[in-house]
């Protein structure tokens, strides 16, 4: 058996090139996770129960503890010097140098040089090797990824290869194995996680330089990358679900960064707790998969799911329990609350776990089960139906929210509603394209916020000046001051809203186009959801999608405007202070507004034929997901070219009205910064901006009522009134006391009653012979 | 001659049972110990028809004629023969009671295993013509051992009396000419 | 024969209990302890009657103990008499716990 399984790896043609490399993908990362979790134990852990400071921003007057380098320091003083070859901290701030009390008569300059010196902070012993490894590891990984990319583009492979490892589990008939399934669909996942997170890292290295948490930081982001790569690249659901759990726990490490501020630590559990929910619909969908099809690799599901009719009941379980997991990890209705909360952690951890990969999870999950949604017609529809509401619900929100970062944050909500909506209605190819230029361009989008966010907090801090260095009404007219991240900005604007030639055009029109296309007579047309017919949701969807994209314009554009235009609103003691990026928070920008122009190039539609190579990523995605897609387009009628053209124009129309729109509505001279600024109106605006009371309602429908009834039901009732009453008090201490009681008044010192005991015993042995 | 044999059988077997019964109700402890006498001959008559004839005669000049004669003694040397009179010697009704009860109980688990277990006698075996000499045979043989350990037990006993029932002086030393 | 030995043997067992349980006065508790052993006696006796002169040559042992017994015992009774004044068991209590 064993040698007819090596037979046939044998002869897949990838076997014996660089792609036998590919478990090194998955291992680079875990060991720069590693090295940098023992340098972040050594620099950053204050051993002992009480530590003040726990993550380590150095400034807390109570000492704790030293770390374990510290204590190496203080017993060998040139210890540090030793190791990173000159002294690691800047020499003490001047002593009596005031700062923000009226240096109005001095030189800009020298206040510059002063304010930032008196703010010089201690950089983190080991950050050059923590940034080396860091981002190496992951730089490493993409490099290896590459070759084995090359390896499959010479051998274009039919089937997946998959290397098998170790023996996870095995009992009686399920075996699950570490193993990877490499197939066309991976590589591009794994190409998009090891590239931009390569860039992301590159970028963190100058983002994080002042935290006194680096080495942590890097640990948990390339354990994240780790993890999203064994999602995407483990050759089971099980190997998948360690992934999807580990990404959520990473999620969970970074939205939680600076936990000592409560908000912070909040909104890391909310991501956890809310993932969790989804989890749960993974795990049934598991337990349903293997109980109906006795398999848990993909090749194995897919055939049977591709022999199962379309529209069991087993296969829409299944699906739609995927599903759920995908609301939950993928930020849709009704769990994508935690979202817009995940921002509370570094911008760098947005961009890469809540922009380019993470979110993106569901998408490949509903991608690689392709076989089970296509023979579940229904549930696809209810992807679509999902998909589509949440693309607007969350654009409307984004239009009225402050927070640069929350409106990114809907942002990306919205557009996993786009990706949604393609995988629901068959077209996984322009889901899994618009994943591909939405981790452009929303990462971009993310690192360049980071960029603003970063100049802005620093303005403040060196001048003493408490205040939200994320809020768009304290920024404006910041073209000025960082040039070069605006027009990569822009780029990025434009690429969102789907302007041509960037790459969210092709990525959005290709959306917008099948799901057209998919309501005249296809399958899914043919399919009703909940009695609604197929063809009236993919046109619904349709006429929603095509609004949100116009929601999208006015939004993204009304942060340009505020963000970048007009006058600066962040403060005359503060304007010196912003400055453009330094070079490695700008060369990811840079690489990323390329990728955002150029990216839509690996997907040409026919239509636009004369740009370049049609269907790139459609050729190569082929082997994987064009059967499920034929199953759910079969039968749909052509489009004609004027109805192409007509499609493609609309898209266009509605994102320049967008741009269009805001441009004429919005007034960024009106804006006063966020303290001077007064509420919002009452009345859909305040509805908007409250983020339509979501939260609050399920706070109260849904987290009140199950605290009281933890705490009242069960913990009352059950916990102290039952168990703890009859096992503690009652077998724990009135049945002891009860024995101790008989015992005491057995042992009388009587010998009368002595001689009762023995009487009585021998009369009971005797009993159990003469029952006998 | 079997009828004869059966007659005294049975009533010596009730002479015991009664005399038990009096020896478990007196007050006083000097009638108590005679009753048990009593008892104990009817029991050597018991020996005797049953053709242990030696058993017979040991428990008489053992049992009855020394054990019971050593009870005696310690009954008059504590000075107990009437009984006091402070405490009537029985318990309350209830405890009686009880007692009757468990040990009603206990006749009738015994009999139940009486019935159950034991097989009606067969044949009667021959009995030894002497029975002196199947018990010596058996006493001097096979459980020589244990008959010379009995002989260490005696000593054994007899020295725990004498220690036990010494007469210690307040100061610990013990008086001259104790006695038993 | 035998049978009616074992009844009889049981019967005066049962009265000996009773008598354990019912007297207070140490000496007639340990008189009514050697009318158990007497009535065990008799069923040796009796079952040798049926199995041969272990029976028998067991008696020999009980008696002999017996005898051993009732010197010791009545000893440790005429110490405890010195020292409680008494053999009512409702005053030997020390043991109390």
């Amino acid at each position: 058996m064993l040698l007819l399984q090596a037979a046939a790896e044998a002869v897949h043609p990838l076997a014996g090139t660089a792609a036998d490399w590919i478990w090194l993908v998955v291992a680079l990362p875990l060991a720069g996770a590693l090295v940098n979790g023992v340098l972040a134990m050594i620099t950053e852990w204050h051993p002992g129960p009480f530590d003040p400071d726990p993550i380590h921003t150095g400034e807390h007057p109570v000492v704790s503890e030293p770390t374990l380098v510290e204590r190496a320091e203080r017993a060998t003083p040139r210890f540090m010097t030793v190791i990173e070859g000159h002294a690691p901290y800047p020499p003490a701030p001047p002593e009596g140098e005031g700062h923000g009390d009226g240096h109005g008569d001095h030189a800009e300059e020298a206040d510059h040089a002063r304010d930032e010196e008196a703010h010089a902070v201690r950089r983190h012993p080991f950050l050059p090797l923590v940034s080396i490894v860091g981002t190496g590891s992951v730089a490493a990984a993409f490099v290896v990824a590459v070759m084995a990319f090359l390896a499959m583009l010479a051998a274009q492979p039919e089937r997946p290869y998959v290397a098998r490892y170790f023996e996870w589990m095995a009992a009686g008939s399920l075996k699950v194995e570490y193993a990877i399934h490499l197939d066309q669909l991976s590589m591009v996942m794994t190409l998009v996680i090891t590239g931009v997170g390569t860039l992301i890292h590159l970028f963190s290295t100058s983002y994080m330089r002042d935290d006194g948490a680096y080495a942590r930081y890097f640990a948990y982001l390339n354990l994240f990358v780790f993890f999203m790569l064994l999602l995407v690249l483990g050759a089971s659901y099980p190997l998948m679900f360690v992934g999807w759990e580990g990404v959520g726990l990473c999620s969970f490490l970074l939205i939680g960064f600076w936990f000592t501020d409560k908000a912070n630590a909040d909104a890391g559990k909310k991501a956890f707790i809310v993932n969790r929910i989804g989890d749960f619909g993974f795990l049934v969908a598991m337990f349903l998969i293997y109980w109906n099809f006795r398999a848990f690799d993909f090749g194995p599901v897919s055939e049977a799911a591709r022999a199962l009719p379309p529209g069991t009941a087993v296969a829409t379980a299944i699906a739609l329990f995927l599903f759920l997991g995908c609301t939950g990890k993928s930020a849709q209705i009704p769990l994508y609350v935690w979202l817009p909360d995940a921002m509370a952690g570094p911008t760098p951890v947005s961009a890469l776990i809540h922009a380019a990969t993470m979110v993106t999870a569901g998408v490949y999950l509903v991608a690689r089960s392709g076989a089970i949604f296509a023979a579940a017609p229904a549930a696809s529809l209810t992807v679509v139906v999902v998909g589509a509401l949440t693309a607007t619900v969350a654009a409307l929100i984004g239009l009225k929210q402050w927070d640069i970062k929350k409106v990114l944050a809907y942002s990306t909500v919205s557009q996993l509603g786009y990706m949604f909506v393609a995988v629901g209605a068959g077209a996984y190819v322009a889901g899994i394209f618009h994943l591909v230029t939405h981790a452009f361009f929303k990462a971009l989008l993310f690192l360049g916020a980071g960029a603003v966010i970063h100049s802005v907090h620093h303005a403040f801090h060196v001048t003493g000046r408490d205040d939200d260095a994320q809020d768009m009404r304290n920024m404006g007219g910041l073209r000025r001051a960082m040039p070069l991240t605006c027009y990569a900005m822009w780029a990025a604007t434009l690429a969102i809203s789907g302007i041509f030639p960037f790459a969210g055009f092709f990525s959005k029109d290709e959306i917008l186009g099948a799901t057209f296309a998919q309501s005249r007579g296809s399958a899914l047309a043919e399919a009703t959801w909940l009695g609604i017919p197929g063809t009236a949701i993919l046109l619904g969807a349709y006429v929603l999608l095509l609004a949100s994209a116009l929601l999208t314009a006015i939004y993204m554009t009304r942060m340009m405007l505020y963000t970048f235009h007009g006058d600066n609103r962040t403060g005359e003691r503060q304007r010196p202070h912003l400055h453009e990026a330094p070079w490695p928070m700008l060369v990811p920008l840079l690489v990323l507004g390329a990728l955002s122009v150029v990216g839509g190039w690996l997907n040409v539609p026919p239509l636009l034929g004369f740009l370049g190579p049609v269907g790139v990523l459609e050729h190569w995605l082929e082997p994987v997901v064009a059967a499920p897609a034929q199953a759910l387009a079969a039968g749909r009628a052509a489009l004609s070219h004027g109805a192409e053209y007509a499609l493609v124009g609309a898209a266009v129309l509605v994102a320049a009205a967008g741009i269009a729109i805001a441009y004429v509505r919005l007034r960024p001279a009106r804006l006063r910064p966020k303290a001077e600024s007064p509420a919002e109106p009452p009345g859909i605006e305040r509805a908007l901006a409250n983020k339509l009371y979501v939260d609050e309602f399920y706070d109260g429908a849904i987290v009140r009522p199950t605290l009281y009834a933890s705490k009242n039901a069960l913990y009352t009732g059950l916990d102290v009134g039952i168990i703890d009453r009859i096992f503690v008090v009652g077998l724990g201490w009135q049945l002891p006391r009860l024995f101790a009681y008989v015992g005491s008044r057995l042992q009388s010192g009587v010998v009368g009653s002595y001689a009762w005991v023995l009487v009585i015993g021998v009369v009971l042995v005797l009993g159990v012979f003469t029952l006998r | 001659m079997p009828l004869f044999y059966t007659f005294n059988f049975y009533l010596f077997g009730i002479i015991a049972i009664a005399s038990a019964l009096a020896f478990v109700t007196r007050k006083s402890p000097v009638a108590a110990a005679l009753w048990l006498v009593n008892t104990m001959f009817s029991l050597a008559a018991l020996y005797v028809m049953l053709d242990a004839h030696f058993i017979g005669v040991i428990q008489v000049l053992v049992y009855a004629g020394a054990i019971m004669v050593v009870f005696l003694f310690v009954v008059m040397l504590l000075n107990l023969g009437q009984g006091s009179a402070t405490t009537t010697d029985i318990r309350a009704w209830r405890g009686r009671l009880a007692a009757g009860a468990v040990g009603v109980v206990l006749v009738a688990q015994l009999l139940t295993m009486l019935r159950v277990r034991l097989p009606e006698p067969g044949p009667d075996a021959a009995p030894p013509v002497n029975a002196i000499t199947g018990v010596a045979d058996s006493l001097f043989t096979e459980n020589l051992v244990a008959f010379e350990l009995t002989s260490v037990l005696l000593l054994a006993a007899i020295v725990g009396a004498v220690v036990l029932a010494r007469r210690t002086a307040p100061d610990g030393a013990d008086e001259p000419g104790a006695d038993a | 024969m035998i049978t009616e030995s074992l009844f009889f043997s049981a019967i005066l067992f049962a009265i000996g209990a009773i008598g354990v349980l019912t007297r207070r006065n140490a000496i007639i508790i340990f008189m009514c302890v050697e009318l158990m052993l007497n009535a065990v006696n008799l069923s040796f006796v009796a079952l040798s009657k049926l199995h041969g002169v272990a029976g028998q040559t067991f008696v020999i042992f009980v008696m002999t103990v017996a005898a051993a017994e009732a010197a010791v015992g009545l000893a440790i009774i005429i110490a405890v008499f010195r020292h409680f004044k008494s053999v009512d068991l409702r005053n030997i209590n020390l043991l109390k716990g």
